[in-house]
């Protein structure tokens, strides 16, 4: 990378200050919190352990941390399988059309994330529309249990962080030449083989964008599993939120915690690598480019 | 030189959209092995007609026959034509050779005969040493010679090529239309281009069609269009033409000042109706023989040597536009003339063609 001119830097300070107030020394702290003993009576005892994080390696905890990761995995491919043919529709529409569809595909997130979820408990609840709306069309058994499940938690994770994946795959897809398309065509492949040889790999990197967006929010999530999981330990968010405001240890919390962290360090990480791989392997051959 | 056979059939084909009519009822046949132009001004209905050709549009009546086979309906992945984009279309994540190898992956033939086949027009093309390149990595001449390669390797029945040399600039353009003629007489396939140049449709084509407006003016090798063009529109699009407007006549057209430009009136100009005399700028002398046809004086506006010729503008009392003239350097030398110079022009009788206005 270039060395940025001084008055960048100057420009960049007050976010950077921002990012080590609020980001960066919160952080370290339980980062710090993490190595201490739990008092007995709640509270923090100041001799250092690791105590907390073979804890968090503990059958009981990694089981949650595994069950998180196949929730929010499972929401990232649902959302990620409709938000792409969302997009792909989108990216189809007339031009003057787009914009309108993509104002509705995100107008949810101008309300509130809780009040959109409380939506969901209207729709799911044991008497809520879905089952007055099967006894309208006759249905007269017991009403099926949909809330408190995980099936709850995943069409919660999918709707809140839909939009991303949608605004992340239209991207690409909206600046792909349509004669591409039309030369594989033309070439004689069929639409399917066009999808997959020639559309599916361009537009990759917005999916891998919308993918690890949905799946990094959604693995440290704790409000959806807690107003549609039912309370039960689901995700690791909940467990978080329990270790510092119910069971009063936070020195543990603060491990799992930190546990999060990593795996969506290691997420971003892959990804931007995946990234930087495609680019740069285009830009050191580049180098040579004189015809 | 034996019959040449017809390789495409256009029947009476149209296409709409919506209300606009892009192609109207365009007939036309193609023969084996030639090369051919779609000519006309943008939005005459050329590149609809291309699209229609390739299979990415489909006629709303007529047929088209393709060695007599009606391929008007059939998807363009199951046609034996291939279309070079005007914009290349080359694929941006594949190098060079898969770019090239991709139509024939798709036939499903084997990796030696792919392997064998993408080399040899890889070295005819001259993009051996890019093979392994990306798109982005070439420059504009390089980009459209894979595009050519990748349509090319296909061996296609008919190659479709939507303004090939309109990205490029001026002087690569020249070298390319010489290219592309040896190229198309090396593998033997008939060429169809569109273009809205009409030079360059001179210089490539063995013939051409002429299209306004969704409909054919004319169809024939570009020495006949351009020596006898079909109406006024063909006469003015195709090179250079002079016009004189007045009033047709039994045996010429009779110009406002009253003077009379001897020439041969088609039948279905009736004598007093609207016409238009044309020549075209080469046909005219300067300082003719006393027993030419056509005469008049003008006044010499301006003039440029052009190596081999000197044009002039002329004013003359004949038309509100100055007359342009072309003479060889040569007579320029002979007789020299500057500008103000008062000079005699003057064209035989069958070197003008009288069209209605």
């Amino acid at each position: 990378m270039k060395h940025l001119p001084s008055r960048s830097s100057l420009l960049m300070a007050p976010a950077l200050a921002w990012l080590a107030a609020l980001m960066v020394v919160p952080c370290a702290l339980v980062l710090a919190l993490a190595f201490f003993r739990r008092g007995i009576y709640g509270g923090i005892e100041y001799t250092f352990t690791l105590e907390n994080f073979g804890l968090v390696f503990d059958p009981l905890y990694a089981g949650i941390f595994l069950n998180s990761a196949r929730i929010a995995g499972t929401a990232t491919l649902i959302a990620v399988v409709i938000g792409y043919a969302a997009a792909y529709a989108i990216a189809a529409a007339p031009r003057r059309w787009q914009p309108v569809f993509l104002f509705f595909a995100v107008l949810p997130f101008w309300s509130n994330y809780l009040i959109r979820t409380y939506a969901w408990i209207v729709l799911l609840n044991r008497e809520g529309l879905i089952t007055q709306l099967l006894r309208w069309f006759g249905y007269t058994g017991e009403p099926p249990s949909m809330l408190y499940t995980e099936g709850a938690v995943i069409a919660g994770l999918v709707y809140n962080y839909l939009p991303f994946v949608i605004l992340a795959c239209y991207a690409p897809l909206s600046r792909l030449n349509p004669e591409l398309a039309e030369a594989s065509r033309d070439l004689g492949a069929s639409a399917a083989t066009t999808f997959r040889r020639v559309i599916l790999p361009l537009t990759v990197p917005g999916i891998a964008a919308g993918a690890v967006f949905v799946f990094v929010l959604s693995i440290g999530n704790f409000v959806t599993p807690a107003l549609l999981g039912g309370g039960r330990f689901q995700m690791i968010g909940n467990l978080v939120y329990d270790q510092f405001l119910t069971a009063n240890d936070w020195p543990f919390g603060a491990a799992l915690a930190m546990a999060l962290i990593a795996i969506m360090l290691l997420v971003l990480m892959a990804q931007a690598l995946a990234a930087n791989r495609a680019s740069g392997h285009a830009a050191q051959v580049g180098g040579d480019t004189d015809g | 030189m034996s019959e040449p056979r017809t390789l495409l059939a256009i029947d009476h084909v149209s296409k709409n959209f919506g209300r606009v009519t892009a192609v109207d009822g365009i007939s036309l046949d193609i023969r084996e092995n030639e090369f051919f132009a779609l000519l006309g001004p943008s939005g005459c209905g050329k590149t609809t007609l291309l699209r229609m050709l390739a299979g990415f549009e489909t006629p709303n009546d007529g047929r088209i026959l393709l060695d007599g086979r009606d391929i008007a309906k059939t998807p363009p992945n199951k046609r034996p034509v291939n279309l070079m984009f005007q914009s290349y279309a080359l694929f941006p994540h594949m190098s060079v050779r898969a770019n090239v190898s991709y139509g024939l992956e798709m036939e499903r033939l084997p990796a030696a005969e792919i392997r064998s086949r993408v080399d040899a027009i890889l070295a005819t093309t001259e993009l051996v040493p890019f093979a392994d390149r990306k798109p982005e990595q070439l420059s504009g001449g390089q980009k459209q010679r894979v595009a050519l390669a990748r349509a090319l390797v296909k061996r296609p029945r008919l190659l479709l090529l939507d303004e090939p040399l309109g990205a490029l600039d001026k002087k690569l353009r020249g070298a390319m239309q010489l290219e592309l003629k040896r190229l198309q007489h090396e593998v033997g396939i008939t060429f169809v281009i569109v273009t809205h140049d009409q030079e360059e449709s001179l210089v490539m084509a063995d013939r051409m069609a002429v299209l306004k407006d969704g409909r054919l003016l004319q169809c024939d090798t570009p020495h006949a269009i351009y020596e006898h063009p079909a109406d006024r529109f063909v006469a003015d699009f195709i090179g250079v033409m002079n016009f004189v407007p007045g009033k047709a006549a039994t045996d010429g057209v009779v110009a406002a000042n009253g003077a009379r430009i001897s020439g041969k009136v088609p039948a279905t100009l009736s004598p007093g109706a609207s016409a238009v005399a044309s020549v075209r700028p080469e046909r005219i002398r300067l300082f003719p023989e006393a027993q030419t046809a056509n005469r008049t004086t003008g006044t010499v506006e301006a003039l440029a040597y052009q190596g081999l010729d000197l044009q002039l503008h002329v004013r003359t009392p004949l038309s509100p536009k100055p007359f342009l003239v072309r003479v060889t350097a040569d007579a320029a030398d002979r007789r020299p003339v500057a500008s103000g110079d008062q000079v005699e022009l003057g064209w035989d009788a069958a070197d003008v063609r009288v069209f209605a206005e």
